[in-house]
């Protein structure tokens, strides 16, 4: 894991996510999955040139049940933006950085 | 701007790092673009590879791109995980853009693979994300105990068929003939699996649901008779297409989207650019064979860069 996102849990994402006054990218994730090796490297990307606009977090599908069934996410990767504890966006599937940035322009700016 | 390369690798999966390999031990400096998401290429959606030669256990798909890759990256190929966004073959020498930057090389060897092919049926694309998905062993552990359909009948069909088997309750596999492309061996492991269905001769029509899967509408291609299959979770392995949309109008492609080059060489119509892997092959399709052209376009780059160069 990077330096850049960090990670949330079942017990964290209230307080992290929900909580939060700042938009938060959640990155629904797991070590077997391998479009998400490939997404991870370009999430650190954009969390690190982005760090004043977006907050961007892991959430490890297969130790974080609640969660996932709470947002019935069915797909990894699958990018969710919350704000002000409201999913306004996601995104399903891995996708070059560019289609990222554009997909997500209107919490970055 | 960069200097001029002699070789620019465009693509990874086998065919790309091989074909960086072996340009790396020429000496030719290759500039590899793996893609920022696409890097491994269609191995990276696989579990066990059985069939590449020398791996007499099986080995993870992504466990062996990571392994060809690092090859490469020990001779010296320099490895960029971004895309390529435009190309000019025609211009001496040959440009390569990203969304930064551009590049220049003698030589281009292309080894864009392919990507997945959509059904095109109504609730395809809303309910992607919601019960539709294109790679089983990324959402397979999201159905367990569940009914669930796997459209096609090669491979790739036969082999997320059996991978979900470890998660659902049963997996349909539906198919439009009465027999499967598959290869024998994959036939008889789904065949022989308890858990798998087949739905022959079988259409889809729509996938239905409103927020998530509840099923899938198919019709009989005999009878033209439809039916619903209840299934919450739908998983498409019908094929792919080969990526070649970055060589429009520069490159001539067949009907279907396939580079054209002069086998058994891997020359294209443009001196200097070389085409490997999926994007070339329709019949094989094979990782080995893949690895094998991505090997070819770098030994016939190096011969043409040495008259070149004369």
């Amino acid at each position: 894991m990077g330096t850049a996102t960090k990670a949330v849990s079942d017990s964290t994402f209230e307080s992290e996510v929900l909580q939060s006054t700042k938009p938060v990218l959640v990155d629904y994730w797991a070590e077997w999955c391998g479009p998400c090796r490939m997404v991870g490297p370009v999430l650190e990307e954009i969390a690190t040139e982005y760090a004043s606009k977006i907050d961007i977090v892991k959430l490890n599908v297969d130790d974080n049940p609640e969660v996932v069934r709470t947002y019935g996410i069915l797909n990894i990767p699958t990018l969710t933006v919350f704000k002000d504890g409201q999913v306004v966006k996601e995104i399903v599937g891995a996708k070059p950085k560019s289609a990222l940035l554009r997909e997500l322009e209107e919490f970055l700016v | 701007m960069t200097d001029i390369r002699e070789v620019i690798v465009i693509g990874s999966g086998p065919a790309g790092y091989t074909a960086a390999l072996y340009a790396a031990r020429a000496k030719l400096r290759p500039l590899v673009f793996e893609g920022s998401v696409t890097a491994g290429g269609a191995l990276m959606n696989t579990t066990d590879v059985e069939n590449y030669p020398g791996f007499p256990d099986g080995i993870l798909g992504p466990d062996l791109m990571d392994l060809v890759r690092k090859q490469a990256e020990r001779f010296g190929a320099e490895l960029i995980a971004d895309d390529v966004l435009e190309v000019d073959l025609k211009a001496t020498p040959k440009v390569v853009k990203t969304a930064d930057d551009m590049y220049q090389a003698q030589s281009i060897i292309i080894a864009t693979g392919s990507s997945y092919r959509e059904l095109g049926v109504p609730g395809e694309k809303r309910l992607s994300g919601h019960g539709v998905s294109w790679c089983a062993t990324c959402d397979g552990f999201f159905f367990r105990e569940q009914d669930i359909a796997v459209i096609g009948g090669g491979d790739s069909a036969m082999e997320e068929a059996t991978f979900l088997t470890r998660f659902a309750r049963s997996v349909t596999i539906v198919h439009r003939r009465d027999a499967l492309r598959a290869s024998k061996i994959m036939q008889d492991r789904a065949m022989s699996n308890p858990k798998i269905r087949f739905a022959w001769n079988s259409e889809v029509v729509e996938m239905i649901g409103e927020d998530r899967v509840t099923g899938l509408r198919l019709r009989d291609v005999k009878t033209g008779a439809e039916t619903v299959l209840p299934v919450t979770g739908i998983f498409v392995a019908i094929g792919h297409d080969p990526r070649s949309d970055l060589f429009k109008g520069q490159l001539v492609t067949d009907d279907d989207g396939y580079l054209l080059v002069e086998q058994p060489s891997t020359k294209t119509a443009i001196p200097g650019v070389f085409a490997s892997g999926d994007v070339v092959d329709r019949h094989y399709r094979q990782a080995v064979t893949a690895a094998g052209t991505g090997c070819a376009a770098a030994l016939d780059a190096e011969r043409w860069l040495a008259k070149e160069n004369e």
